[in-house]
């Protein structure tokens, strides 16, 4: 009731929708689905996800943890995981992926080229994590690539430490849209698009993920709409 | 060989037009340490520690520091390689780069910049002698000198 008197207001006082993102984050109302307009012209939506909620549930009560966000750093992010009492770990991921491989999909398979590419943005010490937020950052490897770097997350994920993964679509695709995810709150991402990528070969269905993930103990799916997966795996 | 152009050697003066505060200007590449009791503006390329304890440090869209940087604020607008401690805070502008870890009690990150490494966030910590300094030192005063102590030669023009 609070909520619809609120946009109501909105829509009366000529009020951008993205403000009422803001007026949401911060009353910690969680609206449903709704697009908006940021300052910098990139379309957000944003939507429930239940693989967050499961993220950082199992972090509750615990403080001094360290997480790594594979999307680069971002205010929103920063704010939140620094705000319940964690260290905060950033890595472009995608953009090292980028300035790695190109648009030569062959040179995925070139074991020095991965090397490389895993000594730039993973390199870090074993069992040095609790959480990593890979977000959709593994949907656009070929699958030796893929499977390297679910190696490597495994080798710096602490022993019960979370990985919280997105898959847009389990079908083959010749490119994927690739998005940029802020946490709004426990349970909300605003999701903005920023282009398009070559897509990965490898096919994410849960079968796929299951293979992809074996080594670790588990790993949980959500099904959202727009085909989305969430995934959380548990090392 | 540097290809930087010419500029008196290791010259560091106060740049009135940003009230008071020193300046390393493009044209300068400094290796060694720098200790500095007032602002400092960093267009150039500085190696090795910067240590400002009670001001603020601004690198410039052409600065490049490879050191470590203790300072009250830090405002990068460049590139940053090394670890930074910003007792106050920390603003990483568009565009800039920043790979090291950070200990600051705020950090202000613009979407663009891009920043590699980890953010540990610590409560400031009150200091009435520093905020003391720095009343003293809005009213006019001899501007306080820029130590840079360079090993030999290694200030280039």
């Amino acid at each position: 009731m609070v909520l619809l008197s609120d946009r109501l207001k909105s829509i009366l006082r000529g009020r951008p929708l993205y403000e009422e993102a803001g007026l949401s984050a911060n009353g910690g109302h969680h609206l449903p689905h709704f697009v908006s307009k940021p300052a910098g012209g990139a379309v957000l939506e944003s939507r429930q996800s239940r693989g967050l909620d499961q993220f950082f549930g199992s972090f509750r009560d615990q403080i001094g943890l360290s997480i790594l966000d594979l999307g680069g750093a971002c205010q929103e992010n920063v704010n939140f995981i620094t705000s319940l009492g964690h260290k905060f770990y950033s890595e472009d991921f995608l953009r090292i992926f980028h300035e790695t491989f190109g648009e030569d999909r062959a040179d995925q398979s070139n074991s020095g080229r991965i090397d490389y590419f895993l000594r730039q943005s993973l390199e870090y010490p074993d069992e040095h994590f609790d959480g990593v937020l890979a977000w959709d950052a593994l949907e656009y490897m070929e699958p030796a690539l893929l499977s390297a770097t679910a190696d490597q997350l495994l080798r710096i994920l602490k022993p019960k430490g979370y990985l919280l993964a997105i898959f847009h679509s389990a079908e083959r695709k010749q490119t994927s849209p690739c998005y940029s995810f802020r946490i709004q709150d426990l349970r909300t991402l605003q999701v903005s698009r920023c282009g398009e990528r070559a897509a990965s070969h490898q096919l994410f269905n849960n079968r796929g993920l299951e293979k992809l993930f074996h080594k670790f103990e588990s790993v949980k799916f959500f099904l959202a709409r727009d085909s989305l997966r969430e995934v959380i795996v548990r090392k | 060989m540097s290809s930087m152009s010419s500029m008196p050697m290791g010259r560091i003066e106060p740049d009135s037009s940003r009230g008071g505060s020193a300046t390393i200007g493009k044209a300068v590449k400094i290796a060694g340490q720098i200790f500095s009791r007032e602002d400092l503006y960093v267009d150039g390329d500085v190696e090795g520690t910067v240590e400002l304890m009670d001001h603020k440090l601004t690198i410039g869209p052409n600065g490049k520091v490879h050191a470590g940087v203790k300072a009250r604020e830090v405002v990068a607008l460049g590139v940053i390689q090394g670890n930074v401690e910003a007792s106050e805070r920390i603003e990483i502008r568009k565009d800039a780069k920043l790979v090291g870890d950070i200990k600051t009690a705020r950090i202000v990150i613009e979407d663009g910049a891009y920043f590699k490494g980890s953010i540990d966030i610590v409560k400031a910590e009150p200091k009435p002698a520093a905020n003391q300094a720095r009343q003293q030192s809005a009213a006019p005063a001899p501007p306080a000198p820029v130590v840079a102590t360079a090993g030999a030669g290694d200030t280039k023009r």
